[in-house]
C-alpha cells in the first residue's frame, strides 16, 4: 500500500525555476509515467521524490506522510538509474545485499531474499559476477533486482531502458510490465520514449518546461489531447496540422474552412469562439486517407515502406509536409499527385492559444 | 610507403624517448657510480667510467653518522604526514566533487595558490610558531608542516579522481540507505582506491625528499635523511664520494618503493575505467 501525492511542488536552481508548481496524486499500485522532451524537468521531479534533490517549496506526501526532509534511504523508495549505477567493485550478490545489510537484516534472511529475486529475474548464474562482466540487459536486471529486493513502497525508474538496443528495449518493456503486475507496487517511471509511456502506463503525466501539460490514461492522451503540445508529443509519427478559419458551430460540431476553400464539420464544441478566428485542425497520420483526386492536393515527396504500413510524405500546395500512414501494399509512388481526405470524426480543433476544443463525444476507450 | 614513414617516425620517437629518459636518469646513475669510487677517483678529470669499486665511502658514512636514526625519522615524518593529509583531504575532496557550491572552484584555486608562495616567505612565522609550541626539532612538528604544504596538491588530486566516479553510483548508495559517511567509505573509497594510492605515493615521495623545512626546523633529534645528506656537504669542503654514498643511501628506499608500486601509480594516473 503506497500512495504518492505532490502538492504544488517547486524547484529553483539559483534564480531559475525548473519545476513550477506541480500537483499530482498517484494511487496505490498505479504505474505512472512522466514523459516530456529533454529538459522538461521530468528527471528533476523524480529526483525530488527520491530525495536526491531538495524541494524548494510544496509538499511531498508518501502514504500521507510529509517526506520533504526525510533522507532518501528512509522514504521507502527504490530507484533504478539510467546508467544502472551498480557498484562496480561488488559482485551481483553484494550489489543486491548492500541495502539490506545497511538496514540491519540478518544474513539468512538476506540470502533468502536475494536468491528469490535472482530466481525471478533469472540472475542465478551471475550472482558472483562483477557488473563489468555482464551485458547491458543483465546489468539492467541487476539494477531492477537491487530495487526489488528491498521491497520498497514505491519504485522509481529514471529512463531505465534508454541505454539498451531496440530489440532488448522491447523485451525489457514487456518484462517490466509483467513484473509490475506481479509485484503490484506503485511505480513512477520517467522516459522520453512515448512507446514506453503508451504501453506501460496506467497514467501518463506530460511535462513541458516544468509544467504539467496533461495527466491521463494513454488512450485519453491519444484521443483527447488537451492542447497542441500534447497532440504533437503523443503519437508517432506526430499529428499533422492544417491552418483553418472558424466559421461557426452548434451543439453537434464546428465548421471550419481550410486554406484550399474546402470546409470540414468537426464534431467538437466551440463555445465563445467568434467566426473568422484562426484555428488549427489536427489529424493523425493513421486517419488521413489518400485519394486520387479531390481537395487538399499535393505531391508525394518521400515514401517510407515499413512492411506492414507505409508512411507517405506529401508536399501540399502551400509547402507544408503532411504524413499519411497507410497500408503496406499501397502502390502510390514518389512524385505522384494525390489528394487527402480528412475524416471529420478523427479531426481535432485547436484554438489560437493552443487549447483543444472539447469533443462532442468521448472515445469509448478514453472515457 | 605510409607504413615505412610510420616505422621511421616510431624509431625516431623511441630514440628521442630513450634519450630524454637517460638524460634524466644520468645524475642518479652518476651519483650511484661515484658512491663506489674513492675520493681521488671521484674528482679525477676526465671522469672515470670504469674503475675498481670500493665501499670505503659507505663505511665512512656509516661510521660518521647514524643512518638508521635519520631513516627512522624520515619514515615517521613521511608516513605520518601522508596519513594525516589523506585523512583530511578525502572528506574535503568528496564534498567538493559531489556537493560543489558556488565557491568550490575559488576554494580550490586558493588552496593551490598557497603552493605558489616560496616557502622561505613564511619561514620566520612558521619557525616562531614551531618554537613557541615546542615543536622545533620534533617529528610531529616537521610532519605537520610537511602535511600542510602537501595538502592542497593532495586535495586537488583526490578531487580529480573523485570527479571520475559517476555520481549516480553514490546516489544509488544513498537510496540504499547509506549515510554520507557510509557512502564515502563503502562506495567511494573502494572505487577511488587506485587514485588514493597514487596520491599517497606522491605525498610520500614529496615528504621523503623535502629538504627546506627539514633543514630549518630540525637539528639532531628529528633530523631526516635530507639533513643527513646535507651534513656531508659543507664543513670540510666537498667530498663527492661520501656525499654520493650518503645520497644513494637516502634515496634508495623511496626509489625501490616507487619502483615496486609503479604499477599502482600508473593505474592511478589512468584512473577512470569505473563505469
Amino acid at each position: 500500500m503506497a500512495t504518492v501525492e505532490l502538492k504544488n511542488l517547486r524547484k529553483t536552481y539559483l534564480t531559475e525555476e525548473i519545476i513550477k508548481g506541480i500537483s499530482l496524486s498517484i494511487e496505490d499500485r498505479e504505474f505512472v509515467v512522466f514523459v516530456g522532451p529533454s529538459g522538461c524537468g521530468k528527471s528533476t521531479l523524480l529526483r525530488m521524490i527520491a530525495g536526491l534533490e531538495d524541494i524548494t517549496s510544496g509538499d511531498l506526501l508518501i502514504d500521507g506522510q510529509r517526506m520533504n526532509d526525510v533522507e532518501p534511504g528512509k522514504r521507502g523508495l527504490a530507484m533504478v538509474f539510467q546508467s544502472y549505477a551498480l557498484y562496480p567493485h561488488m559482485d551481483v550478490y553484494k550489489n543486491m545485499e548492500f541495502g539490506l545489510k545497511l538496514a540491519g537484516m540478518p544474513e539468512a534472511e538476506r540470502r533468502e531474499k536475494i536468491e528469490h529475486v535472482a530466481h525471478t529475474l533469472q540472475l542465478e548464474p551471475y550472482l558472483h559476477h562483477k557488473p563489468g562482466q555482464l551485458s547491458g540487459g543483465q546489468r539492467q536486471r541487476v539494477a531492477i533486482g537491487r530495487a526489488i529486493v528491498r521491497n520498497p513502497k514505491v519504485f522509481l525508474f529514471d529512463e531505465p531502458l534508454s541505454n539498451l538496443d531496440a530489440a532488448l528495449r522491447g523485451q525489457m518493456r514487456v518484462e517490466l510490465s509483467a513484473l509490475h503486475r506481479k509485484l503490484g507496487a506503485t511505480t513512477i517511471y520517467v522516459t522520453h520514449d512515448q512507446v514506453e509511456a503508451m504501453t506501460m502506463a496506467d497514467k501518463i503525466v506530460v511535462l513541458q518546461k516544468g509544467v504539467v501539460e496533461q495527466i491521463g490514461s494513454p488512450l485519453e492522451l491519444y484521443h483527447h489531447p488537451r492542447n497542441l503540445f500534447v497532440a504533437r508529443f503523443i503519437g508517432s509519427p506526430p499529428m499533422n496540422f492544417f491552418p483553418a478559419i472558424f466559421q461557426g458551430g452548434d451543439a453537434a460540431g464546428s465548421s471550419v474552412q481550410l486554406r484550399d476553400g474546402s470546409t470540414l464539420y468537426v464534431p467538437v464544441t466551440s463555445p465563445g469562439i467568434l467566426p473568422g478566428t484562426k484555428v488549427t485542425v489536427g489529424i493523425r497520420p493513421e486517419h488521413v486517407e489518400l485519394a486520387p483526386s479531390g481537395p487538399n492536393s499535393g505531391t508525394v515527396e518521400v515514401i517510407e515502406r515499413l512492411g506492414a504500413i507505409t508512411l507517405v510524405h506529401v508536399r501540399m500546395s502551400d509547402g507544408e509536409i503532411i504524413v499519411v500512414q497507410t497500408d503496406g501494399a499501397v502502390l502510390t509512388d514518389v512524385d505522384t499527385h494525390v489528394s487527402l481526405t480528412l475524416p471529420p470524426q478523427n479531426c481535432h480543433l485547436f484554438a489560437p492559444d493552443g487549447l483543444a476544443f472539447e469533443a462532442c463525444r468521448r472515445h469509448p476507450l478514453a472515457a | 610507403m605510409a607504413l615505412k614513414t610510420k616505422t621511421s617516425t616510431r624509431i625516431g620517437v623511441t630514440i628521442l624517448g630513450w634519450g630524454i629518459a637517460l638524460w634524466l636518469f644520468f645524475p642518479i646513475f652518476w651519483m650511484f657510480l661515484t658512491s663506489f669510487k674513492s675520493e681521488v677517483q671521484a674528482i679525477s678529470t676526465p671522469p672515470k667510467l670504469f674503475f675498481m669499486p670500493t665501499l670505503s665511502s659507505y663505511a665512512e658514512v656509516f661510521e660518521r653518522a647514524s643512518y638508521w636514526h635519520f631513516t627512522f625519522n624520515t619514515v615517521i615524518v613521511s608516513v605520518g604526514a601522508t596519513a594525516i593529509a589523506i585523512a583530511l583531504a578525502v572528506p574535503a575532496a568528496y564534498s567538493m566533487a559531489f556537493m560543489p557550491s558556488k565557491r568550490t572552484r575559488g576554494t580550490l584555486l586558493w588552496m593551490l595558490s598557497t603552493r605558489m608562495l616560496p616557502p622561505v616567505g613564511v619561514l620566520v612565522p612558521i619557525y616562531l610558531l614551531a618554537r613557541n609550541t615546542h615543536l622545533l626539532d620534533t617529528c610531529t612538528g616537521l610532519a605537520i608542516v610537511d602535511m600542510l604544504t602537501n595538502l592542497p596538491i593532495i586535495v586537488w588530486m583526490l578531487y580529480t579522481f573523485f570527479r571520475e566516479v559517476p555520481a549516480p553510483i553514490l546516489e544509488a548508495g544513498r537510496m540504499d540507505g547509506a549515510t554520507r559517511w557510509q557512502e564515502m567509505t563503502m562506495v567511494l573509497l573502494p572505487l577511488a582506491l587506485p587514485g588514493i594510492a597514487s596520491t599517497a605515493l606522491l605525498s610520500l615521495i614529496l615528504c621523503w625528499n623535502e629538504a627546506f623545512w627539514s633543514l630549518n626546523l630540525t637539528s639532531s633529534h628529528a633530523a631526516p635523511l635530507t639533513a643527513f645528506i646535507a651534513s656531508f656537504s659543507s664543513p670540510e669542503g666537498l667530498f663527492f664520494g661520501k656525499l654520493s654514498a650518503a645520497s644513494t643511501l637516502a634515496v634508495a628506499p623511496i626509489l625501490v618503493f616507487g619502483w615496486i608500486s609503479q604499477k599502482q601509480l600508473v593505474r592511478g594516473l589512468t584512473f577512470g575505467a569505473v563505469k
